[in-house]
């Protein structure tokens, strides 16, 4: 059960990030990219200070950070949000890895840093995600704040109409997305594993947005779909274990086997906020 | 043509701009890329030898685009593409036989996910990449098992007879025929997009599906077609770089071809002629960035940072150049 939430942890923190932000009507493709830049941040610091928790804080607020530049082009600019997300994560897997190299030569020397400290097999990681489940359902759904987010979400002219700014609900939703992602990558750095490798996220930031979809854009499906993945994760080792020979490619491959076949067999259905990547322009309609 | 500029003084800002904050000495590091890019004949045929899957990956991608699917799949496209020809190599050791089987298994591999995105909404996006995922450990297995070489100490496939390799033009370097197809195939793809009904069809349909259905365009036929037609393109450049360079296939086959065709793709502007001249470029940064990992440890990673950066200027001039009237006023 533990191991569960260890191995579903980092997908949950992105994704329930990006389920406010996909409420709100933003798709976050660059989240793969803030999730490698938060676990790159969190390397830094934590040997820096030698600080799990503060690297854990760190990459959380790069997040927030690229979040808030990524939404200069996708908010203020109005450019596609799929062509944006696109050229940031090319830009920060070069970033990350092209300074990671610089710091620890090309080879990647083995690194090992302390991790969060665990109470009863809780680390601050797992209890963030498992605070936000409620957390952000309460935001979403029983709060003004909430409704006009998943207003700018569904039919964004209604909520200037109704005096709020589409652009401040949207930037506050995708900043909260970046946070969350940051944190994600953060904690596969300083979580259980404690060590950094180049593209350690491995396509999880992906993974996390086809969960959102899975979990039908509900806090409580969405964390449920991010313990499917998890499960899988664990899987590897319990065959290991019991001495059954599978070739390691297909456990490596089931992630996002699973991803696609859920996402097939689950489709987009009518749960999808309507206007989700959709770029609005105050007065554009 | 002004796009054209402005993209190459871009470059030339965006590089300056690397180099110093990576803290390269500038002159020193354009020297390089430059000469290892065209300073020799060795060097244009590693230009022209990096441009070719460049070239041909991001085709697909205009293709796909332009129809209004982002596919991001190329890497994946690219590498079942070469399974596909690695397979048939071992029953038939036949060039043309080889390409054609990378085109049919890049195409199959695209219209996965165009099924999914026609019969289920699940956006191209998101499942190209996580095909992607796939397909590396599809490539992972096969080098370690069914198509691992007879001698089994590497995984890497069985090499490619020398009847079935590309021809080369001068034994001295790698540059081999394919480069023609890849330039040939961007021509044709301009031709096909602006001047036959079939192209137009796949531009109607990705300026807005509603306004083609409302013209009575089949649009998930016309998805369908475009999305084959760009995997198609993708599973060739590994057919391409399978026959020409490669020989046979390892977990390097891929080379990130497929993601970094995504940018050199937006650069020339969607457009066929637009890729062709932009995958000289980046096949140029390619050839002349390796030197700079002499320079700096991840030098060559900072292709990546180059062309992110410059996909985001891009966007943002793209977006100065549309501002409102009244604003420019």
């Amino acid at each position: 059960m533990n191991d569960l939430l260890l191995y579903a942890t980092p997908v949950a923190l992105a994704a329930l990030g990006e389920t406010v932000s996909q409420r709100a009507g933003v798709i976050n493709i660059g989240l793969e990219g803030m999730m490698l830049t938060g676990a790159f941040v969190a390397l830094v610091v934590t040997v820096a200070t030698g600080n799990p928790a503060l690297g854990l804080l760190a990459g959380g607020l790069s997040g927030v950070l690229l979040a808030l530049f990524q939404s200069i082009f996708t908010l203020r600019l109005a450019q596609d949000q799929i062509v944006v997300g696109t050229a940031l994560n090319l830009l920060l897997l070069g970033l990350t890895s092209a300074l990671y190299r610089r710091q620890y030569g090309s080879s990647g020397a083995l690194l090992s840093l302390p991790t969060l400290p665990r109470f009863g097999g809780i680390d601050v990681g797992i209890a963030i995600g498992l605070i936000m489940v409620p957390a952000t359902w309460w935001l979403l759904t029983k709060t003004r704040f909430g409704l006009a987010l998943r207003g700018s979400g569904e039919y964004p002219p209604a909520v200037e109409a109704a005096g709020f700014s589409v652009l401040r609900l949207r930037t506050l939703a995708v900043a909260f997305g970046g946070l969350m992602g940051g944190l994600a990558g953060a904690y596969l750095c300083v979580g259980p594993s404690g060590s950094f490798a180049e593209e350690m996220t491995k396509g999880y930031g992906f993974v996390a947005i086809a969960m959102v979809t899975f979990g039908r854009w509900k806090p409580l499906g969405v964390y449920l779909a991010c313990l499917l993945i998890g499960y899988l994760e664990g899987l590897q080792f319990q065959f290991q274990a019991l001495g059954i020979k599978a070739p390691a490619e297909l456990f490596l491959a089931l992630p996002y086997l699973i991803a696609l076949v859920v996402l097939a067999a689950v489709g987009r259905g009518g749960h999808a906020p309507r206007a989700l990547a959709v770029t609005y322009k105050r007065g554009a309609e | 043509m002004k796009k054209a500029l402005l993209v190459g003084v871009g470059l030339i800002l965006v590089l300056l701009l690397v180099f110093v904050a990576f803290g390269l000495p500038v002159g020193e590091a354009f020297g390089r890329v430059i000469q290892g890019a065209v300073g020799s004949e060795a060097g244009l045929s590693r230009t022209l030898v990096r441009m070719t899957p460049l070239l041909l990956i991001s085709l697909g991608i205009v293709i796909a685009w332009r129809a209004g699917l982002f596919n991001i799949g190329g890497e994946g496209q690219y590498i079942v593409g070469g399974l596909f020809g690695a397979s048939i190599a071992l029953f038939q050791p036949n060039t043309v036989l080889i390409l054609v089987a990378t085109a049919l298994g890049g195409a199959l591999y695209a219209l996965v996910a165009a099924w999914l995105q026609i019969a289920r909404q699940v956006q191209v996006v998101i499942s190209t990449i996580l095909l992607n995922f796939v397909a590396v450990q599809l490539l992972n297995f096969a080098v370690r098992g069914p198509l691992q070489e007879e001698a089994g100490r590497t995984p890497q496939s069985e090499r490619l007879p020398d009847a079935a390799m590309l021809a080369r033009f001068n034994p001295q370097t790698d540059l081999h025929v394919g480069v023609w197809v890849a330039v040939a195939l961007a021509i044709l793809v301009s031709a096909w997009m602006f001047l036959t009904p079939s192209g137009f069809r796949v531009r109607l349909v990705g300026a807005g599906p509603g306004a083609a259905r409302a013209n009575r365009i089949p649009v998930s036929r016309v998805q369908y077609l475009a999305m084959g037609l760009s995997g198609a393109l993708c599973g060739l450049a590994g057919g391409i770089e399978l026959t020409g360079i490669a020989g046979r296939l390892d977990a390097g086959f891929p080379q990130n071809y497929g993601f970094l065709a995504i940018p050199v793709a937006l650069l020339g502007g969607l457009h066929p002629l637009g890729a062709a001249a932009s995958s000289f470029v980046f096949g140029g940064l390619l050839a002349g960035s390796t030197s700079l990992a002499r320079v700096t440890a991840g030098g060559d990673r900072l292709i990546y940072v180059i062309q992110g950066l410059m996909v985001l200027g891009y966007l943002a001039f793209q977006a100065y150049e549309s501002r409102p009237l009244k604003e420019a006023a």
